[in-house]
């Protein structure tokens, strides 16, 4: 049973040549999408999480279009690194409020990037307010289709990484 | 920057940023992570340290995040608070020392007790393990509680199946699981079901605004079902024997801690939100009957089991019971001063002493286990024999941890077994004399396991034997002279640092006042 | 009663789930019931904040009516954060318990008293 489980990993080279096509050309309207959902957060509903998984679907996407035996285990370490690196940075940047609070929005209403102010009221959204709030998103997106990446691999190759 | 200001979030956030920096920096060296992790720890005992000295004169600290100045919890536009608030009061504060405590000696413990290739991950999930376990003290608004809860019994499930190449490990921790997911789930229905009445999260603005509808009593009954199956009380005990008994022996140290932070949420449910219930007698007199199942039931499983570890694991149920008898019989009085002031406060600062208590000498307990099994490699009763001759260290260890559990002075769990004899018998006699028939037989029980393991003719299979190496007795050291150190001063501690816990559970007014 | 419909159907939902977990014999079952109960508790933490003239809480072009809620809503999300990760976290321990094993029953071993 061992063995036979070896041969049909060996022949799994994915799909049929047109759904390889079709996964190269769906994958930048995806990470558009994805980058618009993580970076709108402030305005429409989204943020990081959901944009993180929209952009997460792309490594399930390629497994299944390539099998498994094309997407190698390298990647698994660059997935670990990019994920630890966008959470230190959340934590780094909900530090810097230090000075009145911890997670204070430091950069709302000053001329920095993101920090423009506007006036009370209903209004179109405009892109460049928020303060730290965009910042985390984007951290929080980078570290959620790092870590979703990273266990959908894992349970698809079955490699020696047990929960988490 | 005032540090003492900012003492409470940083508790939190140090250990958080040391888990998510750990995986970073194992790519640097192994020198540097030990380093890194160590200090982080230190780190957060020592902020702990200054905040326990700081709540201790002069009450209750509360922080919100976000806002301009720490102590700004309601703004001034509206008249609830609105941010996430941290309310560190003297439980709290305790409950946060013990913790990080036990987590500090137990990862200088495991510096040569986990093998080297799968380090950088159980550092990263004991120092999630202790961010959580901080947060969930010192909050002082439900939902993030919730959160801290879950974040706790997940990295604490990972750090179970921690050895996941053995089947039973495996199933261990899939009970684990399963369980503190439906506590967490009902935990996350009582949450829903208060805030749909009251628009409220924060415990201080709820304790202020609550009227005893049949929503909230179904709450209550939820949220302590819930705390009850996450801290191993008996009718749904089940997992904590698999639990302690295959997770690594430096995780089941830091097991008891977790689950003495979800009594902790219990207690400060009970206490802050519902004192002021007309019919607190009941909700009373049902912890007290789940404080004596688990304590019987704990000690008569424990005489039967063979395995060094689970056996310990069944003695946690019972000493368990104590606490929950202890802080009952505090809570049924709570309405009578006359009574309160007699023994009441007895019988909470004995359930609150035997907290720390318990967590060190079952810590030592457990430490030992570990370094029995590291050498011998067995965790059967009846395979080993005769081990006093060659490991002369952790026979005197055990030996005083036995004791403390036991109860016999010089050793902390006289101390507060004797406060909580006391006080119960003067609330209900029946109660105090099944205490101390539960205390004999553990006596008991751990003289069976001191016999089969320690005394007798050496085995000829375990000639090869050496002692441990020389930080894991360092370790349990700390906690063998911990344990000597309260038994005999136990004043210092008593009246400086739990009598001020008590009185901050008992004192609903004072917490409301602290922090809005 | 049309109002309270959200409710009951947040009550028939928990007692399938807890019926699942407690009933049924495969593990993958008992994780579904899981899924089935976390999902109830998030339907009930919305429909909490439901108002019957409330619109979508965006505050961008926002037309001038009540609107729905929005706390609840972190609350949820939250929530189904932190069930993905339990429910990952049980799916591998289940992959492990079959490599070990064999077989996804729970009454061959002493699992699940």
């Amino acid at each position: 049973m061992i063995k036979k489980k070896m041969e049909e990993e060996n022949r799994d080279k994915g799909m049929s040549k047109v759904v390889k096509t079709i996964s190269f050309i769906i994958a930048i309207p995806i990470i558009i999408f994805g980058l618009y959902v993580i970076l709108h957060g402030h305005l429409t509903p989204g943020g990081g999480f959901p944009g993180g998984a929209i952009i997460a679907t792309l490594l399930a996407l390629f497994l299944v279009a390539f099998g498994s035996y094309t997407v190698k285990s390298s990647h698994k370490e660059l997935l670990s690194s990019l994920e630890s690196l966008a959470l230190v940075s959340f934590i780094l940047l909900a530090f810097f409020g230090l000075g009145s609070t911890f997670f204070h929005n430091f950069l709302a209403n000053t001329a920095n990037i993101f920090g423009k102010s506007i006036s009370y009221g209903v209004n179109n959204g405009y892109l460049p307010t928020g303060g730290t709030i965009p910042l985390m998103n984007i951290a929080v997106g980078f570290e959620v289709f790092a870590a979703l990446s990273l266990v959908v691999l894992i349970m698809y190759t079955g490699q020696s990484g047990g929960g988490k | 920057m005032n540090l003492i200001l900012h003492a409470p979030i940083l508790a939190i956030a140090i250990p958080l940023l040391g888990a998510l920096a750990t995986p970073l920096l194992s790519k640097l060296g192994k020198t540097i992570r030990n380093l890194w992790i160590i200090l982080s720890l230190l780190f957060t005992e020592f902020l702990v340290l200054i905040l326990t000295y700081d709540v201790i004169s002069n009450g209750i600290r509360a922080y919100t995040l976000g806002a301009k100045f720490p102590t700004d919890t309601i703004p001034t536009a509206n008249f609830i608070p609105v941010r996430i608030i941290l309310g560190v009061d003297a439980f709290s504060v305790f409950m946060a020392l013990t913790s990080v405590t036990i987590v500090l000696i137990a990862s200088i413990y495991s510096l040569k007790f986990i093998k080297e290739r799968t380090k950088s991950k159980y550092y990263t999930l004991l120092l999630l393990l202790t961010a959580a376990m901080v947060g969930l003290v010192f909050t002082g608004d439900l939902f993030s509680m919730f959160v801290f809860l879950e974040l706790l019994s997940i990295s604490s499930g990972v750090l179970v199946a921690f050895y996941f190449h053995k089947g039973e490990v495996v199933e261990a921790a899939f009970k684990y699981i399963v369980i503190s997911a439906i506590g967490g789930l009902m935990v996350l229905l009582a949450i829903g079901l208060l805030y749909g009445h009251y628009d409220l999260l924060n415990i201080a603005a709820l304790a202020n605004t609550l009227t005893f509808s049949f929503s909230d009593k179904v709450a209550l009954v939820l949220l302590i079902s819930a705390f009850a199956m996450k801290c191993g009380a008996v009718p749904l005990h089940m997992w904590v024997p698999d639990a302690y008994g295959e997770a690594p022996a430096s995780i089941s140290a830091v097991l008891v801690v977790a689950s003495q932070a979800s009594l902790y949420a219990l207690f400060r449910i009970s206490f802050t939100l519902f004192s002021a219930l007309p019919t607190i007698e009941i909700v009373a007199w049902s912890i007290i009957i789940l404080g004596v199942l688990s304590m019987f039931i704990g000690v008569v499983m424990a005489i039967l089991q063979s395995d060094i570890k689970r056996l310990m694991a069944y003695h946690a149920i019972s000493q368990t019971g104590y606490m929950l008898l202890g802080i009952g019989v505090g809570l049924a009085v709570i309405g009578n001063t006359n009574a309160l002031n007699s023994f009441g406060v007895t019988a909470m600062e004995g359930g609150i002493f035997h907290i720390i208590n318990h967590a060190i000498y079952k810590g030592l307990l457990f430490l030992t286990a570990g370094a029995i099994i590291y050498r011998v490699g067995t965790k059967d009763l009846n395979k080993m024999s005769g081990l006093a001759h060659k490991m002369p260290f952790t026979t005197i260890f055990f030996l005083i941890g036995a004791l403390a559990i036991a109860g016999l002075p010089p050793f902390n769990g006289f101390v507060s077994k004797l406060m909580i004899y006391e006080s119960v018998f003067r609330f209900n006699p029946l109660l105090s004399i099944i205490a101390m028939l539960v205390s004999i037989l553990t006596l008991a029980s751990f003289v069976k396991v001191f016999y089969s393991a320690f005394m007798g003719p050496k085995s000829k299979e375990y000639n090869k034997i050496r002692e441990v190496p020389k930080t894991m007795i360092i370790a349990m050291l700390v906690l063998a002279l911990l344990t000597l150190l309260l038994g005999l001063f136990p004043n210092i501690v008593v009246d400086n640092i739990i009598n001020p816990a008590a009185h901050a559970l008992i004192d609903q007014l004072k917490y409301v006042g602290g922090i809005l | 009663m049309i109002n309270y419909f959200p409710f009951l159907a947040v009550l028939i939902l928990i007692i399938m789930g807890l019926s699942a977990i407690i009933f049924k014999k495969n593990l993958i079952k008992i994780i579904i019931g899981i899924s089935i109960i976390g999902s109830s508790v998030n339907l009930f933490l919305i429909s909490l904040g439901y108002r019957s003239t409330g619109v979508a809480p965006i505050f961008t072009n926002a037309p001038k009516l009540e609107m729905v809620l929005p706390t609840p809503q972190a609350l949820t999300l939250t929530n189904i954060v932190i069930d993905l990760a339990l429910i990952a976290f049980m799916l591998s321990l289940v992959a492990l318990v079959y490599k070990h094993y064999k077989s996804l029953d729970i009454r061959d071993r002493r699992l699940k008293g």
